[in-house]
């Protein structure tokens, strides 16, 4: 049977056919399908873990138990996860274990374009590479045949592109693997510098084998047509030749971490010109051209951003239709109406806050017009920013500043973070957006929301007693739309310079069972046409050619926010039923 | 078959995956190898989106490029005009003829551009209909979608049965007639 798949689909289609049991994940774009997906096979034990970091130890964990096991996470997460997965490639596997890692060339909704392969290269473990959706699926099985055979961790890379195109993927039957016994080995599982040391040249010497059999694997091939130019290519990037240069020979890597590089000398053998085409850095490049083969890439082709067909034909002297220039104006993304952080946001816009921004929906308070978030980092970043700035510059100067950071963000890394403030004595506004989701990737739970990712009722993570209990000695919760109150507070809580926490609450407009029931509507005689309420940078609202301001019906959720901007007394909330 | 190229360019939270979803499921009836691309995440928030959909006996790369599409189906205005070079010289557009302001606009630090349905006309064939209103007209305003679709499929292969079974299958068990009605009008409007 056949199905319409997203590559993300297929690689938690390629989970439940091989087998795994254990699937650990903090959701990430474009990663988060996976797990959203891997929830419908019962036979897997699924969860969302508060960050990548727990989530890999949990998949070492089951994998050191003796059953299959897979972490997903977008390339930013393998940061977080960088420290088991590094100590994890000396410790190798019981059961397979494979790492999704997503890469996001072209920056769709990431901080960084970073090629999670140098990880790979770092961590001393096997990479694998899909192309499409039916590969996503079949590298996702043959990566725990090479994480059992070679005794290593997998980490299967996909991209942006990879894991939201969708092509039809042949469905197979699961086939149950039997758990592996635990058995006790010190030698090999506590990596204390004397087994470590022992371990280094096991990993060395496995990964030498790798590289020397991964010439015969299945998931590379060899395709050889004019043999003037010869690609080699891997992921996504394999379309673009084919699309583009249907014609030339081409070597597709799906090993990309040990390279085959025996394969890849045969192949140049072959061809006249050898050309390495990979999107973001020049991975397999370096160690070609180290390798002493005659190759090109970088100088024809850039490290920025995604690839297309269009870009390689460009680079071969094809001509190929132009994008006109025009000075259409910009769509940035916006928060959507009814959106909590939007009310939070105006109120420091208007008190003229700083604030040390975090990783969510939130860091668009950045975009005009409220551009209030003057920092984003990484997750968890908005807390130890601000301390940083406050102990470089003294309490006068963070007078005016806060950090912002969503639940989420703060479960994932925050409260490390905020546990660093109250030790070292800082001072300073904490605010949690608490919008009871992750938001920006598509509304899913969280250690505070109170259900699994298997959709079970659970324990919640209580914010509020969790920062007492860290020591924060001013803990306050109130409504993100109470607007005058959260005012007050504010001034209140920077007067002081102590150490104090603002938990604002409201459920993101977009999560499931948020009804809004009013309408806010214009009232056209009384508008002033001052334009205060469009300050607030509500999509629901837009100016008239005269100048007044209509407010779009099917959009607005009825808030209330661009009610209280008006002195004119020019909108009205009509209650709903 | 040569492959075929169409673009879905809309506001994020417009609905353009479900409308792709649709378009995809009744490909695949007609046995083409077919890849549709998408984009989640941050730009979702109202944000310029696209979705390629491409279809024919072998597609390689899962995006349209510029100059490539046969069909761009614009969910508003100002999206259409920004990736009209993605068309074909005779390439047709199918235009949901509303008008969504962006934040630069609605904060006055740029104009929305006027007179786009004439520039479109001015390089291709445009099919337009105010979907918004026609939706209101039928009763729920977010069925527009699916009336923009029915105006596409006039100028798509596909039989209008198939349509009809494939969102039968693919929206909502609840939605299924009203989003039927709602392709239909479109539908008749292409006439």
């Amino acid at each position: 049977m056949k199905k319409l798949m997203l590559g993300n689909e297929a690689i938690a289609r390629g989970a439940f056919e091989a087998g795994v049991k254990v699937a650990s994940a903090y959701p990430g774009t474009p990663s988060t399908e996976i797990s959203e997906n891997l929830v419908q096979y019962k036979e897997i034990y699924c969860e969302w873990a508060p960050n990548e970091k727990v989530a890999t130890e949990v998949a070492i964990g089951a994998s050191m138990a003796g059953v299959r096991s897979m972490a997903c996470m977008k390339h930013v997460g393998l940061n977080v996860a960088a420290d088991p997965l590094y100590t994890a490639g000396y410790i190798g596997v019981n059961g397979g274990m494979v790492l999704v890692v997503a890469d996001d060339p072209g920056l769709y909704s990431s901080q960084n374009e970073q090629d999670t392969r140098n990880h790979a290269r770092g961590a001393l473990v096997c990479c694998i590479e899909p192309s499409d959706s039916q590969e996503a699926k079949d590298f996702t099985k043959f990566a725990y045949k090479i994480s059992e055979e070679y005794d290593m961790p997998v980490i299967l890379r996909t991209t942006t592109r990879l894991a939201h195109s969708q092509q039809e993927v042949e469905l197979c039957d699961r086939v149950e693997v039997e758990d592996k016994p635990y058995e006790k080995n010190i030698a090999k599982n506590v990596m204390m510098p004397a087994n470590a040391k022992r371990r280094h040249v096991i990993v060395e010497e496995k990964l030498a084998r790798l590289a020397k059999d991964g010439a015969n694997f299945e998931i590379n091939k060899m395709e050889i047509n004019d043999t003037s130019i010869g690609f080699v290519t891997c992921g996504i990037a394999y379309q673009y030749v084919k699309e583009a240069m249907p014609n030339a020979s081409v070597l597709k890597l799906g090993l990309v971490n040990p390279l085959p590089m025996d394969l890849i000398k045969e192949f140049a053998k072959k061809v006249d010109k050898l050309v390495i085409f990979e999107e973001l850095m020049p991975i397999i490049e370096e160690q070609v051209k180290a390798a002493g083969i005659d190759c090109v890439g970088k100088e024809m082709f850039t490290v920025l951003g995604e690839y297309s067909a269009n870009m390689l034909k460009k680079a071969f002297g094809k001509a190929v239709p132009a994008i006109k220039q025009n000075n259409l104006p910009m769509r940035p993304p916006i928060l959507c109406p009814g959106c909590p952080h939007r009310s939070v946001f105006s109120v420091l816009k208007k008190l003229k806050i700083h604030a040390s921004g975090d990783i969510g929906c939130y860091t668009l308070g950045a975009v005009q017009p409220l551009g209030v978030v003057d920092s984003t980092v990484c997750m968890g970043a908005s807390i130890s920013v601000l301390h940083g700035i406050q102990k470089a510059k003294g309490d006068e100067f963070t007078k005016d500043w806060v950090a912002v950071i969503g639940d989420s963000t703060f479960l994932h890394t925050g409260v490390n973070s905020l546990m660093n403030t109250v030790y070292n004595k800082g001072v300073g506004v904490v605010m949690i957006l608490d919008n009871r989701t992750t938001g920006m990737t598509g509304h899913q739970d969280h250690a505070a929301t109170g259900k699994t990712l298997q959709g079970e009722e659970t324990n919640a993570v209580d914010i509020p007693a969790l920062c007492r209990a860290i020591g924060v000695k001013r803990v306050f919760e109130i409504s993100a739309f109470d607007q005058k109150g959260l005012e007050k507070l504010l001034k209140e809580e920077l007067s002081l310079r102590q150490l104090s926490v603002i938990v604002t609450k409201a459920p993101c407009a977009l999560l499931k069972g948020v009804v809004f029931k009013d309408k806010c509507k214009e009232d056209t005689e009384k508008c002033k046409k001052c334009g205060r309420c469009l300050s607030i940078g509500c999509p629901a609202l837009t100016k008239c050619a005269d100048g007044t301001i209509k407010i779009d019906q099917s959009m607005c959720n009825g808030c209330g926010l661009c009610q209280t901007y008006c002195a004119f007394d020019a909108i009205k909330l009509i209650k709903g039923e | 078959m040569e492959t075929k190229n169409i673009m879905i360019v809309g506001v994020g939270g417009q609905g353009t995956l479900l409308t792709s979803r649709i378009l995809g499921n009744l490909i695949r009836k007609y046995g083409y190898d077919v890849k549709l691309s998408e984009v989640h995440g941050m730009a979702q928030r109202g944000g310029s989106v696209v979705t390629f959909v491409r279809y024919g006996d072998k597609v390689y790369e899962p995006i349209v490029e510029e100059g490539m599409a046969d069909v761009l189906i614009a969910f508003e205005r100002l999206e259409a005009i920004r990736y009209q070079d993605f068309l074909k010289d005779d390439g047709v557009i199918v235009l949901n003829d509303v008008r969504i302001d962006p934040m630069p606009v609605v904060i006055g630090a740029c104009e929305y551009p006027k007179d786009i349905v004439d520039e479109l006309k001015k390089g291709h064939t445009v099919y337009s209909v105010n979907a918004n209103e026609e939706a209101i007209k039928l009763g729920n305003s977010r069925v527009f979608n699916l009336i923009i679709l029915g105006l596409a499929a006039k100028h798509l292969d596909f039989k209008v049965e198939d349509w009809l079974s494939v969102i039968e299958e693919t929206v909502p068990p609840k939605t299924i007639e009203l989003n039927k009605k709602a392709f239909l009008l479109g539908y008749e409007k292409g006439e």
